[in-house]
């Protein structure tokens, strides 16, 4: 079971790194489709990736070390996000860390390393953008917590391995008031968190209303080729983890490589339909003013906080 | 919501077919991009009439995003530098920074008869000269302004898809 196990974390990760960029592709290309346009295709991402790591990388004058590690940690923060989470497998050799707090202390890691780094350059929309960073981040760690503390209740853990696993053999859990109500905020939550309208707008140019562009506008190069596989790596995490949470069939709870190939097929198959589903809905979206975001944000933090209000009040005696 | 639901169904497909690729494949300098080209654009003094048409070669109809080409908001993630208009006096300075500015390999691409050699404001007060007397210029796009097939052409010779 163990060897099986290794193999799901390292299947996981290679999904994910492999994965991410084509996922990013795939959105734009359904948005280019329901916009008219023909499209740059899937693989797109790649190619952008595989040209920045072809040009050389620039220093700009007067920045320090957390401007060099910022990309490299929030590859890497993302990367161990994505082998720690059961995206395919429960039971694996270190889904007994897969603890919820870590996994959103680690994407937070992430986002604090990037903020560091816009105020690192000096510029004005560097300091800007950081700050916008924080405020939505500040905004969006509790919202997600709360909203897998409500799921994490009829479990009675914080581990996502033992929430799926107990998800899988209760199907009707995310059909209750707490299960769609998690759901709802957690899909708002996650929404900011990957910087998508209609919180922030990834394909902006307008540096006055960019939040995450805004911070990452001095890297070039491979630094940047980081930072964009960092953010679509991101992206692919949380709707592979929304995913997970709103629909856990599939996700292999045994030791045998069959279910384990069938699972991650799967979990590609989730994550794409989020990802279609999540770019359709840009096209009809647009981004909200600044000053409405922390309004969007408190309501996902409501529905959240309703979600563990009827997760004790509805399904408190399941525990038991 | 309906109504633009409605309005896709019915527009379907706006992209015009593509011309063929363009002969000699990607220039020389070009090579290294591998399909993939940032734009940013630099307005030097332009009166805008090629901003309009850069416009429209990004938009549905001629659709230069499916060649592997995408505008950015910074020069750090441009591979080209679109540059349009006479360069001005006070934007020369600001033209040869942003140039500096993008790690290389990085192409110029110069839009326009005014960027070629000051067009209608050839001599004016204002006017320190044409693209290429400021930044050494990679491709030439003629034209008052140029058709968008046109910017879309040279783009693609950049990206060479």
């Amino acid at each position: 079971m163990s060897g099986v196990g290794y193999v799901a974390v390292g299947a996981q990760v290679v999904v994910v790194v492999g994965g991410a960029p084509v996922l990013g592709g795939w959105m734009r290309q359904v948005r280019a489709r329901l916009e008219g346009r023909a499209g740059a295709g899937v693989g797109q991402p790649w190619r952008d990736v595989r040209k920045l790591l072809r040009k050389e990388a620039v220093t700009p004058v007067g920045t320090g070390p957390a401007f060099r590690l910022a990309p490299l940690l929030l590859v890497a923060t993302t990367a161990v996000v994505a082998a720690l989470m059961p995206l395919a497998s429960t039971r694996t050799p270190v889904s007994g860390s897969a603890d919820l707090i870590l996994v959103v202390a680690l994407l937070a890691l992430g986002t604090v390393a990037l903020a560091l780094a816009g105020l690192d350059t000096g510029t004005a929309f560097g300091g800007m953008g950081a700050s916008r960073e924080m405020t939505i981040a500040a905004l969006v760690e509790p919202t997600i917590l709360l909203a897998v503390f409500a799921v994490s209740i009829p479990v009675g853990s914080t581990n996502l391995a033992a929430i799926i696993a107990g998800t899988i053999h209760h199907p009707a859990r995310p059909a209750s008031p707490a299960g769609l109500l998690a759901v709802a905020a957690l899909a708002v939550a996650v929404l900011a968190e990957a910087g998508r309208i209609p919180v922030d707008n990834p394909a902006t140019h307008l540096e006055l209303t960019m939040v995450h562009e805004a911070m990452v506008l001095e890297y070039a190069g491979p630094d940047l080729a980081l930072v964009e596989l960092g953010s679509q790596m991101r992206l692919a995490v949380l709707l592979g983890l929304l995913g997970s949470l709103a629909a856990p069939w599939g996700t292999a709870t045994g030791g045998s490589l069959p279910l384990l190939g069938l699972a991650l097929v799967l979990l590609v198959v989730k994550t794409a339909l989020l990802g279609t589903l999540l770019a359709a809905a840009e096209v009809f979206w647009a981004k909200v003013r600044l000053f409405k975001v922390p309004e969007l944000l408190a309501g996902s933090f409501l529905l959240a906080l309703l979600a563990v209000v009827a997760s004790y009040f509805l399904t408190g005696e399941a525990v038991r | 919501m309906g109504g633009l639901l409605r309005k896709i169904r019915r527009t379907g497909r706006v992209a015009e077919a593509a011309p063929p690729r363009p002969e000699p494949g990607p220039l020389p300098a070009a090579r290294e991009l591998g399909g993939s080209a940032q734009v940013r654009c630099i307005d030097a003094g332009s009166c805008n009439g090629c901003e309009i048409e850069i416009g429209n070669a990004f938009g549905p109809v001629y659709d230069a995003e499916r060649y592997g080409a995408r505008l950015v908001a910074s020069p750090r993630h441009a591979d080209v530098a679109l540059v349009t208009g006479p360069v001005t006096r006070n934007m020369a300075e600001p033209l040869r920074r942003t140039v500096a500015a993008m790690p290389q390999p990085a192409l110029v691409v110069a839009v326009g008869d005014c960027a070629l050699d000051c067009g209608e404001f050839a001599g004016g007060y204002g006017v320190e000269g044409a693209v290429a007397d400021v930044v050494p210029v990679d491709v030439r796009v003629p034209g008052c302004p140029p058709e968008p097939a046109a910017i879309v052409a040279a783009l693609r010779t950049v990206t060479g898809r």
